[in-house]
């Protein structure tokens, strides 16, 4: 029966080009969202087809909440939510926790004189990294490696996999529909009962990690020391993935007085979308989600990050080519125009059309690519709108500044064109409308918009919403956002490699 | 066997009872909950179609969403350019829909395609080109004379060469900025040979070699009924569409057939290779040969095998490199396979410079454990459950079945394929996976390419073996001259 109302709106939608209303409609129809009674927010989403489901559970905490010192926490977690639980990942876990809270106890004592500023003894220090080390070797041997994820994976998890952004932490796969169950008791055990084991071994994947996605990486180098300058108060000024200070110093308590902290029912969101009905569903999801236990809202408060009244810089001089980058701050999404700045974005750097390809590409013949996006390094506070060129072989950073400027200009002083203006409101309804055809892409989404606005209906509200964006709120906004004062410019300048740089240890000839 | 038979009733009965009244049946451990057996699911499969020019079509209702969405597969790609012309099909495939029709310029279609929220994209790999539309259905007919324009009388303007030209000197100008890009490239070049069509890049001099004449001859020697397989999928009725497409491809005369292909591979000396990168802190380690084509009668034991040794977080690759020993990230591999040439045999991983040498003999010893450990019957049976379990999620979509059934025409696979490969993996017996790895997998026979900054090593490269150095200074642009040589005295 649901899948006739949603033929009939499909009709609909063809015969009146695409028409959000009538879309949210038909999926008002196919969702249920339920509070749990301690706090829990579930939403299913009923997508009749092949006998397969994909759920997201949101937990409405990211880096950005990493307690001063211990940048990298949230994603550290993250890692340690695929690590079992008291009764998966252990061959006895009353055993293992005794042994594991020696672990800390050895640690908290090695790091105690490891920071020593004044008269540190380095025999000591050795002697309790050692007896840390001994109380790890000792815990280990309750650990049977990996099972957490070897029973999803022999399952037929498909798509496993997390991340931890600086605005929230998201955790999915998809399963066949019979294992829906199977789902519901694995996923909050793994939220109820989370264990802290082989923590320190996991916590060196993740410098790992570090080094691969920042450390050994030009573009990763320069934006973590670009959103470093850009912000100054606010958390967003840290790395997600943490400082290498940090990552070498927090602990296995540390993470758990995060997940106790932040992950509380009332501060998470699972969707389920998929081959499900609601009423067989639901009922099995409240049983085990309904579990965990009720926890008081975190405070989730943050420095604002001031106004910012000079133009920054950051310069990397470094062997790669050179990069032009620059971002100016906005308001966060809630804002009135966070849509305005969603066309803006779609209007200078969706595909061939849009004006910086025109202009830094196609004519000019300065840059490989350029396009300007919203959401750096996250979209729940304050953040940046930025912009990026990267020049051609023979042009510069500064070339690229210029010519961005121009564009920017153009937005500022002359009103965008009626065809723009359209291409901006049919893209947007035919990309919402192409996505809805994707377990993982709806569970992720809903959940998503279910979090951030309490009503996954946002989902498509804003794209009416850029329905009601003007060419005059385009003007208005480039030119209150766009503006020198407002800017923190980060810039790759390609310098030669010294001449002795020739490596010690290769031994080749 | 009544036995069985009773379980199994038994364990239907205690699914409608979960689901019935799940509060009676909470599990307290992941081994009590019940999991019902799935429903039988019978995918639709696409029609076929074969026109009597020989172009091959696919049609896939699904009515899901007011969308179209098409792609024509063209036999034919990089790997048969000439090695004077490296970078020809990259840049044919980009010039192809920016170059334009003969009656509107390539920009004229993006405003036009743009305004409908539609796409038609071209692109190419090794062993084809394809072209693709994505549309809102009211716009099908619209979209689709675009598609079909650009199928059959592209332009490629000049200006389009000219401009892909300079964004390939932009990225051959990058190419070693990014520690996987150079993993990746130098990689292919050790399994397959430097000059082997699968592995060989583009250089300025054979980027600027290429002439709009050559794009023409291409697709006038490709693009033909013949060599075409066309697949859509989406909001349409299939007899009306069939009706279309024999009406607008019927008449069109077959081209001359394609010669086929002679690729040789030549694997470099097994032993140590080395590109120095002293702006990083971390070494790439990429361990590779040749592996083995889809129709081999092992390829169902290698996938088990490859599952069981470098698959998943279940697998030994991930279980003693990154969660015992904390040495990686990202790590993982095994025997390559592909559908009509051999894949590479491949480990990799990424660590820190000062435990290069300790991981690289992790993973030899990861390889030599294959054979004094062999993949146990429980390993097994976890690797053909994650396989079978999630075996479904290869066919779970309208157009994920379409895409398989595209491929399988392609390369000449059963249509069923997919079906065989399940009965297949489901066979294989731990003494296939043994003889498997025994068969692909030798630590003596792989190049070991080390990417990272020598200075800080645990160890010398050299006290594993003799190290050869790899240059990767990229050559200058015909007429300018070389780079001042990064090492003097070298």
């Amino acid at each position: 029966m649901k899948h006739r109302a949603l033929k009939l709106v499909a009709l609909l939608l063809a015969l009146s080009a695409v028409a959000v209303a009538q879309d949210l409609a038909a999926f008002e129809k196919r969702i249920t969202v339920k509070k749990l009674d301690n706090g829990l927010t579930v939403v299913i989403c009923e997508r009749p087809g092949a006998p397969v489901f994909s759920f997201s559970t949101h937990v409405d905490a990211g880096s950005v909440q990493d307690p001063m010192g211990q940048t990298g926490l949230a994603h550290m977690f993250e890692h340690m939510a695929f690590k079992g639980t008291d009764k998966i990942g252990t061959t006895d876990y009353a055993a293992e926790k005794v042994a594991l809270a020696k672990v800390e106890t050895a640690y908290a004592a090695y790091i105690e004189e490891r920071d020593q500023r004044v008269g540190r003894d380095e025999q000591k220090l050795k002697d309790l990294q050692k007896a840390w080390q001994d109380d790890i070797a000792d815990a280990q041997k309750y650990v049977k490696p990996n099972e957490f994820p070897q029973i999803l994976e022999s399952n037929g998890a498909e798509d496993m996999n997390a991340s931890t952004s600086e605005d929230q932490t998201e955790y999915h796969y998809s399963f066949t529909e019979n294992r829906l169950e199977l789902w519901a008791y694995l996923e909050s055990e793994r939220f109820m009962h989370p264990v802290m084991r082989e923590f320190y071994k996991e916590r060196n994947v993740v410098i790992e990690e570090r080094r691969m996605r920042i450390d050994s990486n030009p573009v990763g180098r320069l934006v973590e020391q670009f959103t470093a300058a850009a912000f100054q108060a606010h958390p967003y000024h840290r790395p997600g993935v943490g400082w290498i200070s940090d990552l070498n110093t927090f602990s296995a308590t540390d993470a758990q007085n995060f997940f106790d902290k932040y992950y509380v029912p009332s501060n998470m969101v699972v969707a389920v979308a998929g081959d499900v009905k609601a009423a067989e569903a639901l009922p099995i999801i409240e049983e085990y989600f309904g579990r965990i236990p009720a926890r008081p809202q975190p405070d989730e408060r943050t420095t604002n990050e001031p106004p910012q009244n000079s133009e920054r810089r950051v310069i990397l001089y470094d062997r790669a080519q050179p990069l032009y980058l620059e971002g100016y701050h906005r308001p966060d999404y809630r804002d009135k125009d966070d849509n305005v700045y969603d066309a803006i974005a779609d209007l200078m750097s969706n595909g061939r059309t849009s004006r910086l390809y025109r202009a830094l590409v196609r004519d000019k013949k300065i840059a490989a690519y350029s396009a300007g996006f919203t959401g750096l390094p996250g979209h729940k506070y304050p953040h940046l709108f930025a912009f990026y060129a990267v020049p051609l072989p023979g042009h510069t950073p500064q070339e690229m500044a210029d010519a961005i400027h121009v564009e920017i200009d153009r937005l500022k002083k002359e009103d965008i064109s009626d065809e723009e203006l359209k291409m901006i409101r049919t893209r947007a309804k035919a990309n919402l409308l192409r996505g809805l055809d994707d377990n993982e892409g709806l569970a992720s989404d809903l959940a998503l918009y279910q979090a951030r606005y309490d009503d996954w209906r946002e989902l498509f509200h804003q794209v009416e919403n850029l329905d009601k964006v003007s060419k005059a709120d385009i003007r208005r906004v480039a030119n209150q956002t766009f503006v020198p004062t407002n800017r923190t410019v980060g810039i790759i300048e390609t310098v030669a490699p010294p001449p002795a740089a020739a490596g010690q240890n290769g031994g080749g000839q | 066997m009544r036995r069985f038979a009773l379980l199994l009733s038994f364990a239907l009965l205690a699914g409608l009872l979960v689901q019935a009244s799940p509060a009676a049946a909470q599990a307290t451990d992941w081994q009590q909950v019940n999991i019902p057996p799935l429903p039988a699911f019978h995918p639709q499969v696409p029609k076929r179609v074969v026109l009597p020019n020989g172009m091959v079509i696919f049609l896939q209702e699904d009515h899901e969403l007011p969308l179209i969405d098409g792609i024509a597969r063209i036999r034919g790609g990089s790997r048969s350019e000439p090695a004077d012309k490296t970078g020809l099909i990259d840049m044919y495939s980009d010039v192809w829909r920016t170059g334009g029709t003969k009656t509107q310029t390539g920009d004229q279609l993006d405003d036009y395609l743009e305004i409908r929220a539609a796409k038609v994209e071209t692109s190419g790999t090794a062993d084809s080109t394809t072209i693709s539309f994505s549309c809102l259905k009211a716009d099908f007919d619209d979209v689709f004379k675009v598609f079909d324009d650009v199928l059959r009388t592209p332009e490629f303007r000049n200006d389009k060469l000219e401009l892909v030209q300079r964004q390939y000197f932009d990225a051959i100008s990058r190419r070693n900025d990014d520690v996987d890009e150079i993993v990746g490239r130098e990689s292919a070049k050790l399994a397959y040979g430097a000059q082997n069509p699968y592995a060989r890049v583009a250089e300025y001099k054979t980027v600027a070699a290429v002439t709009r004449q050559d794009l023409v001859d291409w697709h006038h020697s490709h693009v033909n009924p013949n060599n075409i397989i066309l697949g859509i999928v989406g909001d349409f009725d299939s007899a009306a569409l069939e009706a279309k497409l024999r009406q607008t491809y019927g008449a069109w005369p077959k081209g001359p057939a394609l010669k086929p292909e002679t690729i040789e591979f030549t694997p470099a000396k097994p032993g140590f290779y080395l590109v120095e990168k002293d702006d990083v802190n971390q070494s790439s380690i990429s361990m590779v040969g040749v592996g083995i084509r889809r129709d081999n009668p092992d390829y169902y034991a290698v996938r088990v095998f490859n599952e069981a040794f470098g698959g998943g977080f279940s697998s030994r690759l991930f279980r003693t490199i990154r969660t015992e020993k904390g040495l990686a990230y990202s790590v993982g591999g095994g025997i390559g396979t592909a559908f009509d040439h051999p894949g590479m045999v491949r480990l990799g991983m990424g660590t820190k410079s000062a435990t290069t040498l300790e991981s690289i003999q992790a993973l030899d010893e990861q390889i030599d454990d294959v054979a004094t450990h062999p993949i146990t019957e429980a390993e097994i049976k976890l690797a053909k459950d994650a396989i079978l379990n999630s075996f479904i999620f290869n066919l779970d979509s309208p157009d994920k079945i379409l895409r398989e059934r595209m491929a399988y025409e392609f390369y000449g696979y059963p249509q069923d394929y997919l079906e065989k490969f399940r009965i297949g993996v489901d066979k294989v017996t731990p003494a296939d996976v043994a003889r498997a790895a025994s068969k692909y997998l030798h630590k003596d026979k792989l190049a070991v390419l080390v990417v990272g900054n020598s200075g800080e090593f645990d160890k010398p490269l050299s006290s594993l073996g003799p190290v050869t150095n790899i240059d990767i200074t990229i050559p200058p642009p015909p007429g300018e001259q070389p780079e001042p040589p990064a090492k003097p005295g070298q």
